[in-house]
């Protein structure tokens, strides 16, 4: 194993993004594999590399680490992104457990029928605008600090970071009335890790496409559709 | 506040439950609040109790905690049920997920369509015979110890005991090709805290029955 964190998931944001966001966010450089075919799925099955027979799975530090909450626990708390105490990191797993929930949402989206996708699209903003980002608007408002927890960057800026950018795709102007939280986006943006995350050429997945559906379904042998919200 | 936690859910196990076995398994007494209406939902979220709308909300030390995981995760931490170190801490956090992904499939199963019951139950039945109870039979034979990690209790010995009797209710004879799981379940019941709240008059909550679904369904409509 070498000495970079190696992530095993297909060519696409899925459970995977959060990840890759967290290690880049934490300036850690990562290698990927990325699995097209059902032979590699069960070649990692059978070699016994996924705990639970599923991806996200991470090569990291001489473990074999699955559960996507797991990971990005682990990452937080080794690159210092997880708070000074116990009261902060509560802090901070409750923000992430927010913008996790909103995340969801929008992960399942994809794999929707099409008359299910615009119905899921409107569940995804009106939650948006009216539980996640008012929570997140008022505690930037309430503490006047740059970041969400403890005057210090930490995982749950980047897990709203990366919540606020998805949601955007959806309805690009749904920041509209939220001040703290475009300065929030702006603040975030310009930190030299997740500035270089955004740019082009970076591990950063795009949105997901027919292609990233296929691959999944064809992998997973998921040839259904998931119910919308 | 009085000095003790105070939880407020439905009288029912749902998402709550995994909290109220963590207390106790860590000896921690604590309150229960139990909504019965949806008015006194709405006036939970009017007055800015629930950060996300939503319950389980814990309040202790101070603050009202939601989101079961981070509640957990505190609770453990706070208790010393979290591992020694980092890599300890992603174990147990491996295991409580992967045990928690069966866990939801018996939270969502009351709520499944008559029509789906027989599937649902079965997919119960199948992972956790063939993708949980697997994982964690292999983990104690291979080490020999009685608890999952480090050689000491922890958070993931706790939700595995939970799993294992929620899905013994539907499925009896589950454990019967883990040998291993066996001998963990008789231990995890022989511990003092643990042994207590598996009597009557705890507050372990029943299975949900019919009422339980109906209340549900009411209070957040």
């Amino acid at each position: 194993m070498s000495t970079k964190p190696k992530l095993y998931y297909f060519d696409g944001r899925g459970k995977m993004e959060s990840i890759r966001w967290l290690l880049a966010a934490a300036g850690v450089e990562f290698e990927e594999e990325f699995l097209e075919t059902r032979d590699q799925y069960e070649k990692l099955l059978q070699g016994g590399s996924l705990l639970f027979q599923q991806v996200p799975m991470v090569e990291i530090d001489g473990m074999r680490m699955v559960q996507t909450r797991a990971i990005l626990s682990y990452i937080a708390a080794k690159y210092n992104l997880y708070g000074k105490d116990l009261k902060e990191r509560a802090l901070i797993d409750m923000y992430v457990g927010g913008t996790d929930d909103l995340m969801g949402f929008i992960l399942m989206f994809p794999f929707l029928s099409a008359e299910d996708k615009e119905k899921q699209c409107a569940f995804i903003v009106q939650k948006a605008t009216s539980r996640y980002f008012p929570v997140y608007e008022k505690v930037l408002k309430d503490h006047g600090q740059d970041f969400l927890v403890g005057s210090n960057f930490s995982w749950a800026d980047v897990h709203l970071l990366e919540a606020i950018l998805m949601v955007e795709e959806k309805k690009s102007d749904v920041l509209s009335g939220f001040p703290q939280l475009q300065a929030f986006k702006a603040r975030i943006s310009s930190i030299p890790t997740i500035k270089k995350f955004l740019e082009p050429g970076s591990q950063r997945k795009p949105v997901p496409d027919d292609k990233f559906v296929e691959t999944v379904r064809r992998v997973l042998r998921m040839y259904y559709d998931l119910k919308a919200n | 506040m009085s000095g003790k936690s105070r939880l407020t859910y439905l009288n029912g196990r749902g998402r709550m439950e995994s909290i109220r076995w963590l207390l106790a398994a860590a000896g921690v007494e604590f309150e229960e609040v139990y909504l019965e209406t949806k008015e006194q939902y709405d006036k939970l979220i009017k007055d800015g109790f629930l950060l996300f709308q939503q319950v389980p909300l814990v309040e202790i030390d101070g603050m009202k905690m939601v989101q079961t995981r981070a509640i957990m995760s505190y609770i453990a931490g706070k208790y010393n049920l979290h591992g020694k170190d980092l890599k300890e801490r992603a174990l147990i956090d491996m295991y409580v997920e992967g045990v928690s992904d069966l866990m939801q499939m018996i939270l969502m199963f009351p709520f499944s369509p008559p029509d789906a019951k027989e599937k649902n139950l079965e997919s119960i039945k199948e992972r956790a015979t063939n993708r949980y109870f697997p994982v964690f039979e292999k983990v104690l034979k291979q080490h020999g110890q009685d608890f999952l990690v480090g050689n000491k209790f922890s958070w993931a010995d706790v939700m595995l005991m939970e799993a294992i009797l929620a899905v013994e209710e539907k499925v009896p004879a589950v454990l019967s090709g883990f040998p291993q799981l066996q001998v963990f379940k008789t231990k995890m019941s022989n511990m003092p805290t643990i042994k207590k709240f598996l009597q009557p008059g705890s507050p372990r909550k029943p299975p949900p029955d019919a009422h339980y679904v109906e209340t549900v369904l009411k209070v957040f409509k």
